[in-house]
């Protein structure tokens, strides 16, 4: 499953990002990388983008970003 | 000798409130050459010989993004004495990452771990001596809010830079990739002068496209380099630049926890208590709304207008053109003299100082909302609706203040960080019907469409309608689009910003504003008052003999598929490039009345003999939504700082003015019985090709030229 798939409140932990270039870049210098706890916060008023906290501060992207992102759960 | 310091940390790391509080008020704001990302430096306070640059805020030094571009660039090839690296002490795990990548450039590092009062008030702790340690640079806590440790960190740098003890990062990436790297550090020895070979070996092995450009390395080599690359890939099974990313964020895992003590049992931080109701499902708009009325109703309604207000008709109305009057009257200056000084340079400074306050309480504004972090919140709640059709969340804010004046509309594009998601939104923030467009609708409206209520809306309609045309259609050329620009943003800890910061802020805006539209505007303004004074043996005459009129009775013609062919209306369009108010009064002054109400009442009759409802509506329209204001323009340059970016955006607009007004007369007049012709077959054909610029595929961009464009 992929990052887009979790809840609000519900975490779990990177296992791969699938984009490629400058966008998977930008998203592993923000600190989403292989192995590290992601856990969705809320999702914006009007369904998108979503709000997550990952290596303690709060990051917001989109749900077609949050796609790329593979993630295990438990 | 001369000593060089850049700041480098990540946005909301404080490094702001560091530059100001190292710098005091000698800094210098500008852009970086070609392009418009913000370039501050000033005179370490007391030590004129120490020059602080301020990197913009970055989160890495990827080939990817302008600003860390523009940082990258910076620190290679003018390689400062020193870096101060600004780390926020309370997010320190993501700052790190940074830092890490600070640490190889082969330059002196200290690192100022800011906002340390916060971490404190938390009750977490970080061990010092063992981060020093596990980092290899210098150390001081530091509240830059509070002034704590600020000092003590310039002086360290300062000492260390004039040691000229570069940092040794400390972090080592695993074995695999510390093989590859020393691999290729052989290859590369004594074959590129002054680059630090370790930071180069790294970029090499990230295939970093940036840095392999430059570099003078003959093919042997780079196949070398990349057959190396190649073999550590396949065996972590993954690109170089991730391996890398990854390597590094290991690294700092394991620098947290020895270094750093979070207290256990995690309370609810004061920001996720204001999230959960201002980014609330429910609430989060209503809020939103309420805070854009409060800022539009402080700056453009009530504070910034009765300041405008105050500037424009007392001040440039009640106060300096009797006095200059007088003074010139006294020591007799010849007439066209007097006309250039009151009518021309006044009048025209003037229009353009009128929306110094306005322009000012609105910065106050929004450097209060981009500091405390409502911004990114915005950017947040917004973010659905406006990448629809291309822009970002943050576009709405500057096309709502448009709709008071442009001016700070485009100004407050300026918290848009994407480079084409600014630049798009200057470019249609002045569709949207200004304060000073609705005495145009009031005159098309009254005179043409009496009693009809529908016009006005219409007209903020149209500039809606054009907004959005204008997006999708810009993103798809080649201009706008291969831009990645991925919406990934930090929703930074609410915090209370420092007055001093906001009142700098403030003041350097409003600065550039003044001197650089200022210049553009004089001269503007100058050159339409001479041509609207002048006949052509520069005979000083009214307008309706002058040089514009006769330039008006030659450009009328291109308003004739438009439908209003006429050399007043033409002339009138003209001087509504002064200010929008002026298209009202030059009509005025045409139809022989030298004092008309805002509305234009008195030659309503006049105006119905010239137009029909369908041409006024058409003129309406292009007046709407063509080049903005003189001052609107001088915006549009400052924030562009481009020529060629400015010429685009007015020459666009225009364009774009003259196909929507053709089409609505042409097919009106088709609609409204008058058969087909010529001009009817041109109205379907500018419909159809608006409609395939709107449909169209996106221009192809190449993957290598995305990348080198951003």
């Amino acid at each position: 499953m992929t990052l887009r798939d979790l809840k609000p409140g519900q975490a779990g932990t990177v296992i791969s990002i699938g984009e490629k270039g400058p966008l998977k870049r930008r998203i592993m210098d923000m600190g989403i990388t292989r192995g590290i706890d992601v856990k969705v916060v809320k999702v914006a008023p009007l369904g998108d983008p979503i709000e997550v906290n990952i290596r303690g501060y709060e990051l917001s992207i989109r749900k077609d970003e949050a796609a790329q992102i593979e993630i295990s759960v438990g | 000798m001369k000593v060089k310091i850049a700041l480098a940390g990540n946005p909301n790391s404080g490094k702001t409130t560091m530059f100001n509080d190292l710098t005091g008020s000698s800094q210098y704001v500008g852009n970086w050459p070609g392009v418009t990302v913000e370039k501050k430096e000033g005179a370490l306070r007391g030590q004129k010989d120490v020059i602080i640059q301020d990197l913009p805020g970055i989160y890495s030094l990827s080939p990817y993004t302008l600003e860390e571009v523009v940082a990258r660039n910076y620190l290679i090839t003018e390689k400062p004495d020193a870096i101060i690296n600004i780390v926020d002490a309370s997010n320190i795990e993501r700052n790190l990452y940074l830092s890490t990548q600070l640490m190889e450039l082969g330059i002196p590092v200290i690192m100022a771990l800011n906002m340390i009062d916060v971490v404190r008030k938390n009750g977490d702790t970080i061990d010092i001596p063992k981060l020093k340690e596990q980092l290899g640079c210098e150390i001081v806590e530091a509240s830059a809010l509070k002034g704590i440790g600020t000092k003590e960190v310039a002086q360290k740098a300062v000492e260390l830079a004039k040691s000229k003890v570069s940092a040794v990062p400390k972090h080592t990436f695993s074995t695999e990739v510390e093989d590859a790297l020393a691999k290729i550090e052989g290859l590369v020895k004594g074959k590129t002068d002054s680059i630090n070979e370790r930071w180069l070996a790294i970029k090499l092995l990230e295939q970093d496209e940036k840095v392999m450009e430059g570099l003078p390395l003959d093919g042997e080599t780079l196949k070398a380099v990349k057959d190396i690359v190649q073999e550590c890939e396949s065996k972590l099974k993954d690109d170089g630049e991730s391996i890398i990313t990854n390597e590094r964020y290991s690294y700092i895992s394991k620098v947290m926890k020895q270094a750093v003590h979070k207290k256990s049992g995690t309370k609810r931080s004061a920001t996720d208590k204001i999230d959960a109701i201002v980014t609330n499902r429910w609430l989060a708009l209503p809020i939103f709304a309420v805070v854009m009325f409060l800022v539009y109703y402080i700056s453009i309604s009530t504070v910034g207008s009765m300041a405008t207000d105050w500037v424009n008709d007392v001040l440039f109305g009640d106060i300096i053109p009797p006095a200059v009057g007088n003074f010139l009257d006294y020591i007799g200056t010849a007439a066209w003299l007097n006309s250039l000084i009151l009518d021309g340079i006044i009048a025209g400074v003037g229009a353009v100082l009128g929306f110094l306050p306005q322009m000012m309480v609105l910065f106050l504004c929004l450097a209060f909302l981009e500091d405390c972090g409502y911004m990114a919140r915005i950017a947040f709640i917004m973010d659905r609706i406006f990448r629809k059709f291309g822009l970002s969340g943050k576009s709405f804010i500057p096309i709502l203040i448009g709709t008071g004046c442009g001016v700070p509309g485009i100004m407050a594009t300026r918290t848009i960080e994407n480079e084409h998601d600014r630049r798009m939104t200057i470019i249609t923030t002045t569709f949207i019907p200004c304060s000073a467009k609705l005495p145009i609708i009031a005159l098309i409206a009254g005179a043409l469409f009496p009693g009809s209520s529908l016009v006005a809306p219409s007209a903020y309609f149209v500039g809606m309608a054009a907004i959005i045309v204008s997006g999708i259609l810009l993103k798809k050329t080649k201009m706008f689009s291969g831009d990645p620009s991925p919406f990934i943003m930090e929703l930074p800890s609410y915090h209370l910003p420092g007055i001093k910061s906001i009142l700098i802020h403030v003041w350097d805006r409003s600065k550039a504003f003044i001197k650089k539209a200022s210049t553009i505007i004089l001269l503007a303004t100058v050159l339409v008052w001479f041509l609207s004074s002048f006949n052509w043996k520069l005979q000083m005459v009214d307008t309706e003999y002058s040089i514009l009129a006769a330039i008006g009775k030659v450009i009328a013609p291109i308003f004739i598929p438009l439908g209003w062919g006429n050399w007043k209306a033409a002339v009138a369009t003209v001087t509504g490039l002064i200010a929008k108010e002026n298209v009202v009064g030059t009509f005025g002054i045409l139809y022989g009345f030298a004092d008309v109400a805002e509305d234009g009442g008195e030659f309503w009759k006049n105006l119905q003999g010239e137009f029909t409802q369908l041409s006024a509506y058409s003129f309406l329209i292009f007046n709407l939504l063509c080049a903005p204001c003189f001052a609107a323009m001088g915006a549009v340059r400052s924030e562009m700082s481009s020529g060629k970016w400015t010429a685009f955006s007015i020459g666009y607009q225009t364009v774009f003015a003259y196909i929507v007004a053709t089409i609505v007369f042409q097919m009106g007049s088709f609609i409204s019985g008058n058969g087909f012709h010529v001009g009817t077959a041109v109205g379907l054909l500018l419909i159809i090709l608006l409609v395939y610029l709107l449909v169209r595929k996106p221009s192809e961009v190449k993957e290598k030229k995305a990348k080198a464009a951003v």
